[in-house]
């Protein structure tokens, strides 16, 4: 009984909630804009990467194969510190909030680049032929044909990965960003009590457990449509 | 038959993949109101001139001109020319995630600009000379294989071409559908349409042909009435093909 009360003060006190909360609700809106943030500008970025996929020329492709494996490769805690810590020696000063975007940017693109590419190299060619003997010129087809079934053959694909960045905006505490885990790190040393983290833990559980049953619904709908 | 003039013209047509001669000088003129049926082995090049004729193949050397228009000149749309040239292909190639409606609409909308009331209508109609008012709005996985390529058609027909290619069109259907595809392209021939159909439908070339282009090896080898091409050819590859189509 006693340890258990212990465990209540440690980990679900109440008084330190009260105390903490406003910097951990500051903390849950800087994740929120950072998602926000990064997955639109990681979508976009996607898109431009799997359209340039598709240009037939070596001076293009190239180049976008470098783009992708090398921000897929870096692990991204690296990539954040190096542009926060690094650039600043080039001569650029950059905000953190402007750091973990360029850092996201990079590796969130080129998932979903990749993601982006499947999902419209799953197109049988026929279709956009059939598409261009009708008169639609290539980016007509690639926009009503081609890019609303690729979208849906691979929205799992990317729902996980929007899952995926969500979940590593929590990198952005090491560079100091007042995220979500950042504040409640804050709070934890100031308070001696783990009760804000456990408090971060189920705002980010909250947060992220609809596009957790989203995907498992369409996984089993994709599955049930095979 | 009397002749209208000249709406396909085909000169000196070549077209290389790679190391490989596909086609080697195609001269070919098609009338208006004509159809022109096309056979020949597997790999004598049918299909590559008929995607020539509409620049899904880019022609090595040669030149096409489609009702008075040049298709290999730099100032012309290609987009704008290709809705007065229908296609049709073997495996339908409809979109399958929009409706039989939608398919036929895409182009009315997106190539004619047409608005969406006037585009449903013209597409509407279209899919009703197909036989296929009733399934407006179903989706192809929805309709039999001899339906998706009757909305393939009305897509097609649609845009009001000048002329409709057909590229083995009856080739993937399970033969108890053939013939609502053959009636509806015999259907589109007594209304005027000039064709060009690339198919293995004898009957249906002796009944609707104006002329039988026998192809083989990029060339063709001989060309006249289908009671000529299939009962006395005068080349002996276009004889040896003949009866071993009849064999069948
Ligand atoms: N995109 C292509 N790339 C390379 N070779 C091709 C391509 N398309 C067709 N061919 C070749 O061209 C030849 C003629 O093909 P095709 O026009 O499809 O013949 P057909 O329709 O008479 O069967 C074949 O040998 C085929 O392999
Ligand atoms: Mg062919």
């Amino acid at each position: 009984m006693e340890t258990l009360l212990d465990l209540r003060d440690a980990f679900f006190n109440l008084d330190i909630i009260l105390r903490a909360s406003p910097i951990l609700i500051s903390g849950f809106w800087m994740t929120l804009k950072l998602i926000l943030t990064v997955v639109p500008l990681g979508l976009l970025g996607g898109l431009i990467v799997a359209l340039l996929y598709t240009v037939p020329s070596r001076a293009v492709r190239w180049p976008l194969i470098v783009y992708v494996d090398l921000f897929r490769a870096f692990p991204p805690l690296v990539l954040l510190v190096f542009i926060y810590a690094g650039l600043p020696f080039a001569g650029y000063e950059i905000s953190a909030f402007a750091a973990v975007s360029l850092g996201f940017f990079l590796n969130t693109s080129s998932y979903y680049g990749e993601i982006l590419r499947a999902g419209i190299e799953s197109i049988p060619r026929g279709q956009v032929e059939a598409a261009r003997s009708t008169g639609l010129s290539k980016w007509q087809a690639m926009t009503w044909v081609v890019l609303p079934q690729a979208v849906r053959n691979v929205l799992p694909d990317l729902i996980s990965n929007t899952l995926e960045v969500a979940k590593l905006t929590s990198l952005a505490s090491v560079v100091a960003l007042p995220e979500l885990l950042f504040q409640a790190r804050q709070a934890q040393s100031l308070t001696f009590n783990a009760t804000p983290i456990m408090a971060a833990a189920i705002v980010y559980f909250v947060l992220l457990w609809p596009l957790v049953r989203l995907l498992s619904r369409l996984e089993h709908r994709m599955i049930a449509s095979h | 038959m009397t002749q209208g003039p000249v709406l396909l013209s085909v000169r000196g047509l070549r077209k290389s993949f790679g190391a490989t001669e596909v086609l080697r000088g195609i001269d070919l003129d098609v009338h208006e109101r004509e159809l022109v049926f096309i056979i020949g082995p597997s790999g004598s090049g049918k299909s590559t001139l008929l995607r020539c004729c509409n620049r899904l193949e880019e022609p090595s050397s040669g030149s096409i001109i489609v009702d008075g228009t040049d298709l290999m000149a730099r100032g012309t749309d290609i987009n704008l020319l290709r809705r007065r040239i229908g296609m049709v292909f073997q495996n339908f190639n409809l979109y399958p995630h929009m409706t039989a409606l939608g398919n036929v609409m895409l182009a009315l909308r997106r190539v004619l600009k047409k608005p969406r009331a006037e585009a449903e209508e013209i597409a509407r109609a279209a899919l009703a000379r197909v036989g296929l008012a009733d399934k407006a709005a179903n989706y192809p996985t929805e309709l039999s294989g001899g339906q998706q390529q009757r909305v393939a058609i009305a897509r097609a027909v649609a845009l009001d071409p000048k002329i409709m290619l057909f590229d083995e069109p009856t080739s993937a259907l399970d033969p108890e559908l053939v013939g609502s595809v053959l009636a509806t392209m015999r259907e589109l021939r007594e209304s005027g349409m000039t064709m060009m159909v690339v198919s293995h439908e004898m009957g249906f070339a002796r009944a609707a042909a104006d002329r039988v282009l026998f192809m083989d090896q990029g060339e063709i080898i001989e060309q006249g009435p289908p009671t000529q091409i299939f009962e006395d050819p005068r080349e002996a590859r276009t004889r040896a093909f003949v009866q071993q189509i009849n064999r069948h």
